[in-house]
């Protein structure tokens, strides 16, 4: 009976656990990224308003009335200086290890690259990105002209590029996407986006790689998954892109 | 601005080994780094008012006269202004002082330190005048600064310069600090601002040699065909970032320290009132020192390092909050029942005091690792460490020569003028770096001149920075010239006219004389700078 039981308990946490990963809904590091820094800012926005109203409170409510006055600040006894020095800590120690655990979470999100996500092999030189794909398409956009086809990826399906430069360190940085990797000579590194809306937005740039800095970006366009295929099997075949 | 009454004599001011004459010299060194660099800062905000060519020549070569703009404003402003300004002027001017000794540990080499950084100012000024004009940012990263046609050695050379000048220092204020406190002056009794010098100049002794190690082969590699950060050759291209921020990152409390010492000093006078929980700040101090080492990896979160030292170190930056937060309550908690007079050193306090939160406070997303991913390279980082590092660092120069002018130079400062050089300076500060806040989220890149690609209303912020930046050079101007008139036409100034209870005022002659104290300074266990109510 009791095995049973037990039997009985482990299958039902399993299927709670499978049919809670089944419902995990898409990671989308953006939109974290876009909550994380709400509650940032309004942590900030406490600790600042306390500092700030306590700071300019006594600014005003302490001027000296009268020639010769002194002040008449507390000489702390030993226990009020530790209490005073150990209870802000552990306060700010607190917020601290909260920011850092709200942090790690959404870090996670970033740096998991989902499985099913196309990837893209990018390559930076100075000053234009290439991307290459898994068939061997390999695409730029020269910022000058405005023409090319740059970065195409198909919508609702993460995207992983691959990094590596052939010069001097740059930065791959997405902005609408909140996210940013360097790249340089001699390693090969990562990240990953979640294009969510068919459009088109900009990569551009991120450290500074001299004399064009400023040009070096690209189109991101992000369009339906059909029509990601279509322009892919075109190119493939020499065609005209999108 | 004599410290003897017999009159100007160049070759006194040359062959000086009197610390009051060194401090001067490095506070008229680093005021001119400032001017040059401020200029170069009018330049970029020119450039930025609108996206496009706006003076560089045309969008193909702007590059290289718009990068010359950026490396000189940075590493000018660090290295010329803000440590010598801090380390340099003030640490020289008043450790002496503040302690009651007659000079420092070893005059002679005090001197060497402030012409190695005199040199470092021409070598630096020179970037106007070579052909190939250096380019490489104040960070020098590698493989750009080994590829680029633009001066390295010049960069290489003049961190050489100012890093040995500060080693020097760094010794000399220590062994000072360590030997020659005045009879019965014991650890818990020294100024803030000793503090604040004496765990900078740790931290510079500390690092400085790692900076110099990481240009040097940089200047290897560039010009020996060394690999040290080729990977093509078994080198590896972010050894160079962890060094350079091993170091640069602690550079920063080398600067934030003393200049909380000088706030500290003048909030304690100005309020009339002891250093509230005065050991907390103190242990504050030696909190930062501690984990100044473990920290710089938050300039390296994308740039591909391992994830758990990109976790690793989101906790230990985050931690900087403790010690800093502790320095800020001791900071604040002196106003507290204090009798607060309002005159222009202290108009810099309060608005330190609110510098001190900006900054500080959007330090915290970009300490967390995924915040920083996107807010990285933006003008938000640019944003918030000019109001940390930039402004509240320049106020805190401002402020010390405001505070010691009457000291210094035997003169009053003319109040008048300065408080609307500091009304124009502090509007200026804000109306610049608040918007560069706002696109910085909006993902405005550092170190551009041109953002076509981004939304038209970038350039609306870009406007109104620029507008702020001239505002602050109207109120610089009033506040260097002021400082100027009052020197040579000030009223007389008495030896201690803001009642203070610190040596420098209360134990020499305005201005103190060679040997700074007329008697030798002798104390007890109960005395202390801040001894006002008893």
């Amino acid at each position: 009976m009791k095995r049973v039981v037990s039997v009985m308990a482990m299958l039902g946490l399993g299927l709670t656990a499978l049919l809670a990963h089944a419902a995990a809904p898409v990671p989308d590091p953006a939109a974290s990224w876009n909550h994380l820094w709400r509650d940032v800012l309004i942590d900030l926005f406490i600790i600042g308003a306390v500092f700030l109203s306590a700071g300019l409170y006594w600014v005003f409510k302490y001027r000296a009335t009268r020639e010769g006055q002194v002040g008449e600040g507390p000489q702390l006894t030993k226990l009020a200086a530790i209490g005073f020095a150990v209870i802000p800590a552990f306060l700010f120690m607190a917020d601290d290890f909260y920011l850092a655990a709200k942090g790690w979470t959404v870090w996670n999100e970033y740096r998991n690259v989902p499985r099913n996500a196309v990837e893209v092999k990018v390559t930076g030189s100075m000053w234009t990105w290439s991307f290459e794909y898994e068939n061997g398409v390999t695409t730029i956009f020269d910022p000058d002209s405005k023409t090319g086809d740059g970065l195409v990826v198909p919508v609702g399906k993460p995207v992983v590029l691959r990094m590596n430069s052939v010069d001097v360190v740059h930065s791959f940085f997405l902005p609408e996407h909140r996210v940013k990797e360097d790249l340089m000579p001699g390693r090969v590194t990562y990240l990953w986006f979640q294009p969510k809306a068919v459009g088109e937005t900009i990569a551009t740039c991120a450290e500074y790689c001299g004399n064009r800095h400023s040009f070096m970006w690209t189109k991101v366009k992000a369009v339906p998954q059909a029509e990601f295929d279509q322009w892919l099997a075109n190119m493939k075949q020499g065609g005209k892109g999108a | 601005m004599s410290t003897a009454s017999s009159g100007f004599k160049l070759s006194e001011w040359i062959f000086t080994t009197d610390h009051k004459r060194i401090g001067i010299l490095y506070l008229i060194g680093s005021i001119a780094a400032f001017a040059v660099a401020g200029i170069m800062a009018l330049l970029i905000r020119i450039e930025q008012m609108s996206p496009g060519a706006t003076i560089v020549s045309d969008v193909y070569t702007g590059g290289e006269q718009y990068n010359v703009w950026l490396y000189f404003h940075g590493a000018a402003m660090i290295l010329g202004f803000l440590i010598p300004g801090l380390t340099g002027f003030a640490a020289n001017y008043l450790i002496p002082l503040m302690i009651g000794a007659k000079d420092v540990a070893f005059p002679r080499i005090n001197a060497l330190s402030v012409w190695l950084f005199w040199a470092g100012i021409v070598l630096a000024l020179l970037t106007f005048v070579v052909p190939d004009k250096p380019d490489v940012m104040w960070t020098g990263y590698p493989p750009y600064s080994i590829k680029t046609g633009g001066n390295l050695a010049l960069y290489v050379f003049t961190v050489h310069l100012i890093g040995f000048s500060s080693i020097l220092a760094s010794v000399n204020f220590l062994v000072t600090i360590i030997y020659m406190r005045a009879p019965g002056m014991g650890w818990m009794q020294l100024n803030m601002f000793i503090w604040g010098c004496f765990t900078a100049l740790i931290i510079q002794l500390v690092f400085v040699p790692v900076l110099a190690a990481a240009v040097t082969l940089l200047l290897f590699d560039r010009y020996l065909g060394t690999h040290f950060y080729d990977p093509a050759n078994g080198g590896d291209v972010l050894l160079y970032q962890n060094l350079f921020w091993f170091y640069s990152h602690p550079a920063v409390y080398v600067i934030f320290l003393p200049a909380m010492g000088i706030f500290y000093e003048i909030y304690a006078t100005m309020a009339k009132n002891r250093i509230f929980n005065y050991k907390a700040a103190v242990y504050g101090m030696i909190g930062i020192v501690l984990v100044s080492g473990e920290v710089w990896v938050h300039h390296l979160y994308y740039s591909g390092m391992p994830d758990w030292i990109r976790i690793g170190q989101m906790v230990t930056t985050l931690l900087i909050s403790v010690p800093v937060g502790l320095m800020t309550i001791s900071l604040f908690g002196t106003l507290y029942r204090g009798a607060i007079t309002f005159n222009i050193p202290m108009y810099y306090g309060v608005a330190a005091l609110y510098l001190l939160l900006i900054g500080g406070l959007t330090g915290i997303p970009l300490a967390m690792t995924v915040m920083s991913v996107h807010l990285g390279e933006t003008s938000f980082v640019h944003a918030h460490f000019h109001f940390i590092m930039g402004i509240f660092a320049a106020f805190s120069v401002f402020a010390a020569v405001d505070f010691w002018f009457p000291k210094i130079s035997g003169r009053m400062l003319h109040e008048g003028r300065a408080k609307i050089g500091f009304w124009l300076n502090f509007i200026g500060v804000n109306v610049t770096f608040w918007p560069l806040f706002i696109i910085g989220v909006d993902g405005m890149p550092r170190r551009y001149w041109d953002y076509s690609q981004f939304p038209a209303y970038f350039g609306n912020y870009h406007k109104v920075a620029t507008i702020g930046a001239f505002i602050v050079a109207t109120g610089m101007i009033i506040t260097i010239s002021n400082w100027l008139l009052s020197a040579v036409s000030g009223a007389k100034a008495s030896n201690n006219p803001w009642g203070s209870k610190s040596l420098e005022w209360t134990h020499t002659e305005t201005p103190p004389g060679p040997g700074n104290f007329p008697q030798d300074v002798v104390l007890d266990g109960n005395w202390s700078p801040y001894n006002y109510s008893k």
